[in-house]
């Protein structure tokens, strides 16, 4: 029971907290197309794969008061802050999610930039191509993004790198 | 004459309760309606369990299709039609993605993928372009032909209008299901103008626009569809419904793993319990074929499969109560503990289950959010989104409304046995905690 809500929870407090909502988004995708066992449905939206889904639970444990969303003016932009509260830390604890701790993947993850992860996650929604289509997608979809040759390698490597972990 | 172009030699229509008629001139379209994996659709309910509460509610993806195939057509050949902005070229990869957008979907889609975590979308890709008779139907206009449709139903096709006309937050999906789900359920919520707001949809740069005159009409649009969500897709009842399937199937594939010996084996499910399925596996399925095995395994000697199927074929339903897991999530604890002590097993018959909508949204320039707004055409060619000049539509936007249930089967707590237990746990559920 909840326990879709509790690997929400787990994840974020296992990330040590998350900052935006759109890495937010794509850390939890890279996992699940990872095989960990999230079951929020993924389609592609402006900014890559997105969960509607995701993206309601977690304003649900926002208004159960499990996680905390703070918001930080960034100047040109706004960010959503994201930690687990101390009642969220009762609830996981209570409700034990059936999900493997990866705190070496979510600290890899985190360490990334939002504009990293988009691309990373972008290239994983399109694992079923071959890698020159796989690119060849990327740049049709995100063209305005520019992302250079450079960036698209180390989205690969980056990917590589998180597959070694045997993340399920 | 190419196939993409070539015309049926007398035009063919379906009467509609809905848009009255649904025409069809393209050989392609029409073939394609008579692929058998179209016509499978007929055998998927629109509206899945819904009709256990909404008796007319009977109708398939199959009308629902048709429905957003004739809007489509409506908005390419009369109101797009000429318009500098609107490429034609477009025409028929956009009629055939409005056509099949549904295609994947599987028998009572919504609790069969959660149990077997797969993904509609991923099958109605695979059926546009594996071995089939639609792949095979596509292929004839061009080689890369089936891959731009899915790609379109995918949403990542490149034109963006013709993306946004499938799948948009005013979209000719949306449009056909609120009309047609409320003619079937007997509503009378889900009606809006839609003649009004097909006559002043105009292409522009990626998107699709309103010209600010129908916003009035856009406004309608959005009511309804809030007030569709609330009163007949999130009905607690269908609900009840939904959690007895998840469970019945969630129970054969625990049975089957653990060696159970069925009297009638679930073979039509092996394939899904151990992820070894194909695409015939998936097109093998539809709600007749598991309401047989419904039906029969109302007679297993496994008393839980057995009691959750006859619940399901005969409408014994799980009562249920309001549900704040904020701040019960414990007492769902001690709730299950004592649903054990009872000798009810908490995994089948003790459920929670939570809904949500966003009725609208928009995307402030800076912010973090995903869904397209919906863009009124001012007079002076300016472009306005839509809460900013509706107060109506500013008092929905960005609020999402959350529903908890928790699910139980009354009629086992007040039967004799263990009833100091049963009383208990009924004064739990009744007394507010929970």
């Amino acid at each position: 029971m909840l326990q879709e809500h509790a690997r929400i929870v787990d994840f974020i407090a296992t990330a040590e907290g998350v900052t935006g909502r759109k890495k937010l988004q794509k850390m939890v995708y890279i996992m699940k197309k990872l095989n960990v066992p999230f079951r929020e449905k993924y389609e592609f939206h402006i900014y890559g794969p997105y969960s509607e889904e995701l993206t309601a639970r977690i304003e649900e444990l926002c208004d159960m008061g499990f996680i905390s969303e703070a918001l930080e003016d960034k100047g040109s932009y706004v960010q959503y802050k994201y930690a687990v509260t101390e009642e969220g830390m009762e609830f996981r604890q209570a409700v034990a999610a059936s999900i493997p701790k990866n705190p070496e993947a979510a600290a890899l993850l985190n360490a990334k930039s939002a504009r990293f992860l988009e691309l990373a996650s972008t290239l994983l929604y399109f694992d079923h191509l071959e890698r020159e289509e796989q690119i060849a997608k990327l740049h049709s979809v995100k063209g305005k993004l520019n992302f250079t040759e450079t960036e698209i390698e180390e989205a690969y490597r980056f990917l590589g790198e998180l597959a070694q972990l045997k993340l399920a | 004459m190419s196939y993409a172009t070539q015309k049926l030699a007398e035009e063919k229509v379906f009467k509609d309760p809905v848009h009255r008629y649904i025409h069809v001139r393209d050989q392609v379209i029409w073939d394609l309606v008579n692929s058998k994996e179209f016509q499978r659709l007929r055998r998927i309910k629109q509206l899945g369990t819904s009709y256990l509460v909404f008796h007319g509610a009977e109708h398939s993806r199959f009308n629902h299709s048709l429905g957003v195939y004739e809007i489509v057509r409506r908005i390419s050949d009369d109101v797009f039609h000429g318009r500098p902005e609107w490429d034609e070229g477009e025409r028929l990869t956009v009629l055939c993605a409005a056509l099949l957008h549904d295609l994947g979907h599987g028998p009572f889609s919504h609790s069969f993928e959660k149990v077997f975590d797969v993904d509609h979308e991923e099958f109605t890709r695979a059926i546009l372009t594996g071995d089939t008779e639609v792949n095979s139907i596509l292929q004839k206009v061009a080689p890369d032909f089936p891959a731009d449709v899915a790609e379109v139903i995918a949403k990542t096709y490149s034109n963006k209008q013709v993306v946004s006309l499938i799948s948009s937050q005013i979209d000719a999906d949306r449009m056909d299901y609120l009309q047609r789900d409320a003619y079937y359920t007997g509503v009378s919520y889900g009606h809006f103008d839609m003649e009004r707001i097909l006559r002043v949809m105009r292409p522009l740069d990626d998107q699709v626009v309103i010209k600010s005159s129908g916003m009035h009409a856009v406004e309608d649009y959005i009511m309804s569809r809030y007030q569709m969500y609330w009163q007949v897709y999130f009905h607690p009842v269908a609900r009840s419904a939904e959690v007895i399937l998840r469970k019945i199937l969630q129970r054969a594939k625990e049975l089957s793993e653990n060696g159970y010996e069925f009297q009638q084996p679930p073979t039509h499910f092996l394939a899904f319990f151990d992820r070894s399925f194909t695409l015939a596996d998936y097109l093998a399925l539809d709600e007749g074929v598991l309401m047989t095995y419904f039906q029969l395994w109302i007679n297993e000697r496994d008393p839980i499969l057995a009691d959750l199927c006859e619940r399901f074929v005969n409408r014994r339903l799980f009562q249920y109560v309001d549900f704040d897991p904020g701040t019960d999530y414990k007492k769902l604890g001690e709730l299950s503990a004592l649903f054990k002590k009872a000798g009810i097993d908490p995994e089948y018959y003790l459920i929670d289950d939570s809904t949500s909508d966003l009725p609208y949204d928009f995307y402030r320039p800076g912010e973090e959010e995903e869904r397209l707004p919906i863009q009124l055409l001012m007079p002076n060619g300016d472009i306005k989104e839509l809460s900013r000049l509706s107060q109506i539509v500013d008092a929905i936007s960005g609020k999402r409304r959350t529903d908890y249930k928790l699910y139980f089967p009354a009629e086992l707590l007040i039967d004799g046995k263990k009833k100091a237990i049963k009383q208990q746990i009924l004064e739990m559920l009744r007394e507010g905690g929970i």
